[in-house]
């Protein structure tokens, strides 16, 4: 099984510090990176990839430094972030190209068999030129799963994907470079569904909704606005299950319950704040 | 060593590319004056070594190198592709050589292969254009290995090698002595005259003296440019 150990890790670019004096070990299992735009995160999977040298500290997988060492690709398999490839060749040409670039002993069969992980066996023997956004991603990640990595490396899965469909097992919270919070991904879950949630809900009387959910202990706000009436509750769950109760009881007609910041951003912004 | 799946992506990414028709430019215009020259002068006998020799290996081909030296791998780092090729276990200093391997024999290829074809359409040629060839094949070797050196250099490798080329091979190497030792021209020259020697040639460096300074160059920039893409970088964050 595979680590990946920071120790002390920094990295800086000229004054600008990307990555602060980070410790960790990063074992089997899905690990995601999650932080605000310039937290680090691409510093930190640039240098576990080898693609960056560490100013200070050392970073290595099972023991062996990653920088100026390709030899750690046989373990490891990248994603790149950046959406070029070579458009000329099939989906097909490409990653069996890429299988064999490994020396896979069937470098035909395994191709096949990481084109059929991703579902791109429709598709194989067109142009990567004629692909969408979305099958270049797979096509690329079937590439870089062709050897059968026990680490694989995605720059910016995020990349129009639910990132609550991507994640599981342990994250690593970056923030300003360093390493904010890391741990079992379902603990930092219900961090995150215990933070304030955002609503607009639109009704026939808005007032007068305003005025019932402000008698409720897990109402933490209310504001009647030009698009409705904006809600910040602490308590998710009770609040989606009371709100028809009320609306019912009140004899108010619900047109519109939006949650309004689900975004990954605001998450981000609450784990940080604590 | 060289690895035939990079070679054969690199072609075809080479000539796939529509800079591939600037590769046939040089050649054509090399062909075209040998043919001009030759119905408008048939008497003299001097030229053929003077344009096909001195002006064909340092401005002819040089460009012709540059433009597909610069591109084999210059092109692919540009774009970012270069990424899913050193994602893999491949050894960068396998990656070089193929690079390179592939820009000499596009560069033979477009550049010494006219210099055969011109120097057999010129008048009382046969030898000449035989050692118009061997020195274009040397000089498409080391040339390569320079423009391959710059493109993981510098991003700016293409307007470093007209600078280089305008200046170097083509101004300074002609009009200062010294500077033929460190003219990849004047090894292509060297190697020229030795098979057919002519006075027109100009030719300042012995055959020897051209094949180990050639050598010296090209090896040198290949090593070099393997330690370099040892280091390749992918930004980060600018933070």
């Amino acid at each position: 099984m595979s680590v990946i150990e920071f120790r002390n890790v920094s990295r800086w670019y000229g004054n600008v510090v990307a990555v602060n004096d980070i410790t960790m070990d990063i074992g089997p299992g899905v690990t995601g990176l999650l932080g605000p735009n310039g937290a680090g995160k691409s510093t930190i999977l640039h240098m576990i990839a080898g693609f960056l040298e560490p100013s200070k500290g050392t970073l290595a997988l099972d023991g062996t430094a990653t920088w100026r060492n390709p030899e750690v690709y046989r373990r490891l398999g990248l994603v790149p972030e950046r959406d070029s490839v070579y458009a000329f060749l099939t989906g097909a040409q490409f990653v069996s190209a890429t299988a064999k670039l490994h020396k896979l002993p069937d470098p035909e069969q395994s191709a096949a068999w990481a084109i059929g992980l991703t579902e791109m066996a429709e598709a194989q023997d067109r142009k990567i030129s004629t692909y969408s956004k979305g099958m270049r991603q797979r096509i690329k990640v079937a590439a870089a799963l062709v050897h059968d990595p026990e680490i694989l490396l995605l720059d910016e899965p995020f990349n129009g994907m639910d990132p609550r469909q991507r994640l599981s097992g342990t994250i690593q919270v970056m923030v300003a470079g360093r390493l904010a919070a890391s741990g079992d991904f379902r603990a930092i879950r219900r961090l995150m569904t215990s933070r304030p949630h955002v609503f607009r809900v639109k009704t026939t009387d808005d007032r007068r909704l305003a005025a019932a959910l402000v008698g409720r202990d897990y109402t933490h706000a209310v504001e009647l606005t030009s698009k409705g009436l904006q809600v910040r509750t602490s308590d998710f769950g009770a609040f989606c299950e009371q709100i028809a109760v009320i609306a019912r009881d009140e004899n108010i007609r619900l047109t519109e319950l939006l949650p309004t910041d689900e975004s990954l951003e605001s998450v981000f912004g609450y784990l940080i704040a604590n | 060593m060289f690895n035939p799946v990079v070679a054969g992506i690199t072609v075809r990414a080479t000539l796939g590319r529509r800079r591939a028709l600037l590769f046939a430019i040089p050649a054509v215009v090399l062909i075209a004056l040998t043919v001009v020259l030759r119905a408008s002068n048939p008497a003299g006998v001097s030229w053929p070594a003077n344009v096909l020799g001195t002006f064909g290996f340092s401005v002819l081909l040089p460009l012709t190198a540059l433009i597909i030296g610069t591109g084999v791998l210059g092109a692919e780092i540009d774009d970012g592709s270069v990424v899913h090729l050193l994602a893999t276990p491949v050894r960068r200093r396998d990656v070089i050589i193929t690079k390179f391997a592939v820009a000499a024999g596009l560069t033979t290829l477009f550049a010494a292969v006219p210099e055969l074809i011109a120097g057999l359409l010129a008048p009382n040629s046969g030898k000449l254009a035989v050692a118009l060839f061997a020195g274009a094949v040397v000089g498409a070797v080391v040339y390569s290995a320079v423009f391959v050196l710059a493109s993981v250099m510098t991003t700016r490798a293409i307007a470093f090698g007209l600078l280089y080329v305008a200046i170097w091979e083509g101004a300074l190497s002609n009009l200062v002595g010294g500077v033929r030792i460190l003219s990849i021209a004047h090894y292509a020259l060297g190697v020229a005259n030795a098979i057919y020697p002519d006075h027109d040639l100009q030719a300042g460096l012995s055959l020897s003296t051209s094949l180990i300074l050639g050598a010296v160059v090209t090896v040198g920039g290949l090593y070099l440019a393997t330690r370099r893409l040892e280091t390749f970088s992918l930004a980060g964050d600018p933070a």
